[in-house]
């Protein structure tokens, strides 16, 4: 998994004024986190990352966890979905667990599939079975669901053969990765 | 035919609505943050909504090709309940969002001193956001409420390049003009504006610093009135680039002076014009 360190690294000492800012007063995370894209651009910085969530990433490591849920609470989709890929890298714990208890309850495909990176693995196995059924109702790929094989159990697969025989009485399709999943689990 | 529509209300619009615009050539819109039928009593009633202009919106947009943006702004009909008031303090979040491309709608409702209050402040917000205006004028006592508009916009400091005025007509059309502020009509099926008077003013006054809405909301409105006045200017003689200058490249230019305008299709190309994305194929 890319570290922080590393993100501060690829994204250089441009930032360094702005995590100052932030450090001496939290409050001007408000105007720079929305900010991010506009002051470091869009472009893909190094791991899947791009230099705006990096930028975020790193702007919350300066701020404590209200004011995370704060910026969170006001955020835009991108905002939302910074915040989200930067949880399991910040000095945290579980606290952030009701941030993506709250992406589970939109309908935004994007959110709902952020909120099932490795920060899911403090989501309850109820929260996240109901997640990965979301996943598959809404169709986001299950390719986003970290570690799904190793989390699933007979309780999902119950859920999802329901799901299954629901659809093939409607004559419609399963997602092609669910049917893949469901036989994995058969053979488990 | 490709169909900016700069000023529409979509929270209050069905899905099925996206897909017909989308049909009828609607690629991008701005939808300004106003006043719903019922009145809000508290701040959060705005920020759950500004919200939605800033997230769900621009996502069911996506859905069908469409870029979504918003104008956000105490609307000046809700800045007479002092219950309301504390959203202004708020503001100055969502007006950092990439996606906010203007204050709005702003302006006068009944003419009160709350009115006034509230709008020189936000012209105020403008000015320090470095962004353009959107200035909603009255439906009552409109020719007074336009040219005191005029007056406060002046007052402000503001260019008048980066001020919209929107709702116009026959009567108020002149001292906009004369202000050298954007020229805004909205065309509704039996009241503010048709697309047959429409033609008139634009045979009148010419294409400059006009944008032509549905301003399709709540109310008896028509999202596809924009695509209607496309071709009533058509079957009166205009050609295709003067309604593209109406019906794309006046709005884009107006909401391209935020520097926020993405009018990419699909996933972030990263291509930019003068701090705007433009959509492929040209602006």
């Amino acid at each position: 998994m890319t570290t922080l360190d590393q993100l501060r690294q690829e994204l250089g000492d441009r930032i360094d004024d702005d995590l100052r800012r932030v450090a001496e007063n939290p409050r001007a995370a408000a105007a720079l986190f929305p900010a991010a894209g506009r002051r470091y651009g869009r472009e893909p910085l190094t791991g899947g990352w791009t230099a705006d969530e990096a930028a975020r990433a790193l702007l919350l490591t300066e701020i404590d966890m209200a004011e995370i849920s704060e910026i969170y609470r006001y955020g835009d989709t991108a905002e939302k979905l910074a915040v989200l890929k930067a949880l399991p890298l910040l000095t945290i714990g579980e606290k952030g667990t009701p941030l993506l208890e709250d992406a589970l309850r939109t309908n935004d495909t994007r959110l709902v599939a952020a909120a099932l990176g490795p920060y899911a693995m403090n989501l309850s196995p109820e929260a996240w079975r109901q997640a990965v059924l979301k996943c598959v109702f809404m169709g986001v790929p299950l390719t986003s669901v970290h570690r799904l094989t190793e989390r699933a159990d007979p309780e999902l697969r119950a859920m999802l053969r329901a799901f299954a025989d629901e659809r093939r009485a409607a004559g419609r399709d399963m997602p092609p990765d669910a049917l893949a999943l469901l036989d994995q689990l058969k053979e488990a | 035919m490709r169909i900016f529509d700069p000023h529409i209300h979509m929270t209050s619009r069905t899905t099925d609505d996206y897909q017909r615009m989308a049909e009828a050539g609607v690629r991008a819109v701005v939808e300004p943050a106003f006043w719903l039928g019922q009145p809000r009593t508290n701040s959060g009633s705005f920020t759950d909504y500004f919200d939605a202009l800033i997230g769900w919106e621009p996502f069911r947009a996506s859905q069908f090709g469409i870029r979504h943006h918003a104008t956000i702004a105490l609307n000046p009909k809700e800045a007479n309940d002092p219950r309301c008031r504390p959203v202004l303090d708020l503001l100055p979040r969502y007006l950092a969002k990439d996606g906010v491309v203007a204050v709005g709608e702003i302006g006068y409702d009944s003419m009160t001193p709350a009115e006034d209050e509230v709008f020189a402040a936000q012209l105020a917000l403008a000015l320090d956001h470095d962004l353009p205006a959107l200035v909603h004028t009255p439906h009552r006592d409109k020719a007074r409420g336009t040219t005191r508009s005029l007056d406060v916009v002046k007052e402000s400091g503001i260019d008048p390049g980066r001020v919209l005025l929107d709702h116009l007509n026959e009567v108020t059309v002149e001292p906009a003009r004369d202000a050298g502020v954007w020229l805004g009509f909205s065309i509704y099926p039996d009241t503010k504006m048709s697309p047959e008077r429409m033609v008139k003013i634009l045979q009148t006054y010419g294409p400059e610093r006009v944008l032509v809405n549905s301003a399709a909301d709540w109310g008896r409105s028509d999202p596809l009135l924009t695509l209607r006045t496309a071709e009533a200017m058509l079957a009166a003689g205009f050609d295709a680039d003067a309604v593209d200058r109406v019906l794309w490249r006046n709005p884009v230019e107006f909401y391209g002076q935020s520097k926020r305008l993405d009018l990419s299709e699909g996933p972030e190309t990263g291509a930019t014009f003068a701090g705007n994305s433009i959509l492929r194929g040209g602006s």
